[in-house]
């Protein structure tokens, strides 16, 4: 029994999503392999090779796995195929693109956004926005799945794996990389920080949720979400919706100002540590998820919260 | 250019799923079904191609029960010029779809698939992918803005911490996220031209596809129940709690 893991990163540093998907390979069991494929790999492999329980690090070098083109990234992992019974890939935006490419090439189901490893062969996802959960036994011979890294711990680190270069496949024919625009940010990634402050419709306009929610979560350290009506309304970036068909997070504090709590904002949520909502309507959904409610228009309640936390020394 | 808009009936985005008591699903008897929301984008988006000269014929292809045919119809309506379903009762995991589709496509010879990037009831996000897979075409998914022309589609994609923007060569598979479009609604002269468009409908068995299932659902459950906390009075309430609980 070998797991192959895809590693995440920036083709700068391993992000921690990585080691939580190494946790559910150890679930698995067998061997765990981890692959690197992007540019920069050397330094990066260094770091996956330190989380323990690691048999090997793999690296591939090109530019087009390091721009995340599906069809390249794709053709490494089949190759190497042939080596493993399981291969789990974060489920983050890239790996998504990538995985289910991989699970067609070598004929197997994709089982998606894994959030429990029942057995080698059985697994928990959600569904229906996380509404229902359902538990697959799979009956193909390799396993390809995508793993909610918010769903696991980090495996720790103390190991040091032996790190191997593997060839990196061809250029796509067919697919060109143009460019990329990725937002510079001084905050935490949403994925992965303790803190989240999220606003939504009511904040009415970019420049009142950049004014609102922007402060507060500086004041945290924390990373900043929105609703998909925030983002649908044209007052934040996709990149920050949180839900069902955004980022799910599992910060220790998540803060929701202005959501009122659809199903689908709270599928990307419900599982954080301590979930705060401020809301000036008292029914809305989000307060019977909220660990503490304030119901009060987050006009008053933001700037009075900003002062209470000064006192406090933040 | 023809373009091919793969559709799926699912429960209406405003409804809540719930489990069924036995475990073996979600109860979709007497409820509200729709067209899935990023389809309704996808729809729309080979619409606004067509608006622009850029796409010759839309065709729209389901999968699914005899009721999909409604789906196609709300297809039909916002402007899809004819539609397939491939009609069975079996609920198909997404290689069985994509192996389906690629069935039709050798029929059809569309230059380009314009699907959703997710259905919201299996919320796999795989069928697209998996699509160009085994056609061997390139993919771009998560569409927030497209442009054909040229024999290629510039497609910027939503990516973790930004947009990328790729050039595929045609033909290809476009997957499309929530900012791509805003999709309209049919109007009624729409809606009744719409019941007169061609919509043939196949029989699963007859496209000899493989479609046994991989997976066995061993069982359908509720979450883990999250239960409402306190309401606080106050702000300075609020952080002397979350001082209390260990999170500031």
């Amino acid at each position: 029994m070998a797991v192959l893991v895809i590693a995440d990163h920036d083709n700068a540093t391993l992000k921690d999503n990585t080691h939580k998907v190494v946790t559910a390979a150890q679930a698995i069991g067998g061997d765990i392999d981890i692959l690197v494929a992007g540019t920069n790999t050397a330094a990066i492999a260094a770091e996956a090779a330190k989380i323990t329980g690691v048999r090997k690090v793999l690296t591939a070098e090109s530019a087009e796995l390091g721009q995340g083109l599906a069809e390249a990234v794709a053709d490494l992992i089949v190759g190497l195929a042939g080596g493993y019974d399981a291969i789990l890939t974060p489920a983050t935006s890239q790996g998504k693109n990538f995985s289910p490419r991989v699970a067609a090439k070598l004929d197997v189901a994709q089982i998606s956004d894994v959030s429990e490893v029942v057995s080698a062969d059985t697994f928990t996802h959600p569904i229906y926005a996380g509404n229902a959960m359902e538990t697959v036994q799979s009956s193909d011979a390799k396993k390809v799945l995508t793993v909610r890294p918010t769903s696991f711990k980090a495996a720790a680190e103390g190991g040091s794996a032996a790190i191997e270069s593997v060839a990196a496949p061809g250029a796509p024919a067919k697919t060109k990389f143009v460019d990329q625009k990725l937002v510079k940010s001084a905050r935490p990634d949403l994925g992965a920080a303790k803190i989240v402050v999220s606003g939504g419709r009511a904040m009415g306009s970019a420049e009142e949720f950049q004014k609102v929610i922007e402060p507060l979560a500086d004041k945290l350290g924390a990373a900043v979400g929105a609703s998909r009506a925030a983002v649908d309304a044209g007052y934040a970036p996709n990149d920050y919706q949180v839900g069902q068909t955004g980022k799910v997070v599992a910060p220790e504090l998540y803060i929701a100002i202005g959501i009122s709590g659809a199903i689908q904002h709270l599928a990307g949520m419900k599982d954080s540590k301590v979930i705060v909502a401020i809301n000036k309507d008292g029914d809305a959904p989000i307060f019977q998820v909220a660990d503490y409610g304030l119901v009060a228009d987050y006009k008053g309640a933001v700037p009075e919260l900003m002062s209470e936390l000064a006192k406090i020394g933040k | 250019m023809k373009v091919l808009v793969p559709v799926k009936r699912v429960i209406d985005y405003n409804v809540k799923a719930r489990v069924k008591a036995d475990q073996t699903g979600v109860d979709l008897a007497n409820v509200k079904m729709s067209m899935n929301p990023f389809c309704e984008i996808a729809v729309e988006e080979a619409v606004r191609l067509k608006e622009k000269g850029a796409a010759t014929e839309i065709v729209a292809v389901s999968v699914g029960p005899q009721q999909a045919q409604e789906t196609l119809r709300t297809a039909l309506a916002m402007g899809a010029d004819r539609a397939i379903l491939v009609q069975t009762d079996q609920d198909l995991e997404p290689l069985a779809v994509a192996k389906v589709l690629k069935a039709i496509i050798a029929e059809e010879n569309p230059e380009l698939v314009m699907m959703g990037k997710q259905a919201i009831d299996g919320d796999n996000n795989a069928v697209g992918q998996m699509l160009s897979a085994l056609l061997d075409w390139p993919q771009a998914t998560f569409a927030s803005a497209i442009t054909v022309g040229g024999g290629k589609a510039t497609v910027t994609r939503e990516v973790d911490g930004g947009l990328q923007t790729i050039d595929v060569s045609l033909p290809a598979v476009v997957t499309a996220d929530l900012r791509l479009n805003e999709p309209r609604y049919a109007s009624l002269p729409n809606i009744m031209k719409a019941k007169k468009k061609p919509l043939d409908v196949k029989e699963l068995g007859s496209l000899g596809v493989d479609t046994a299932p991989r997976l066995k659902v061993v069982k359908v459950s509720e979450p883990p129940k999250r239960t409402a906390g306190i309401k606080v009075e106050t702000a300075a309430d609020l952080v002397s709690n979350l001082k209390t609980a260990g999170v500031l």
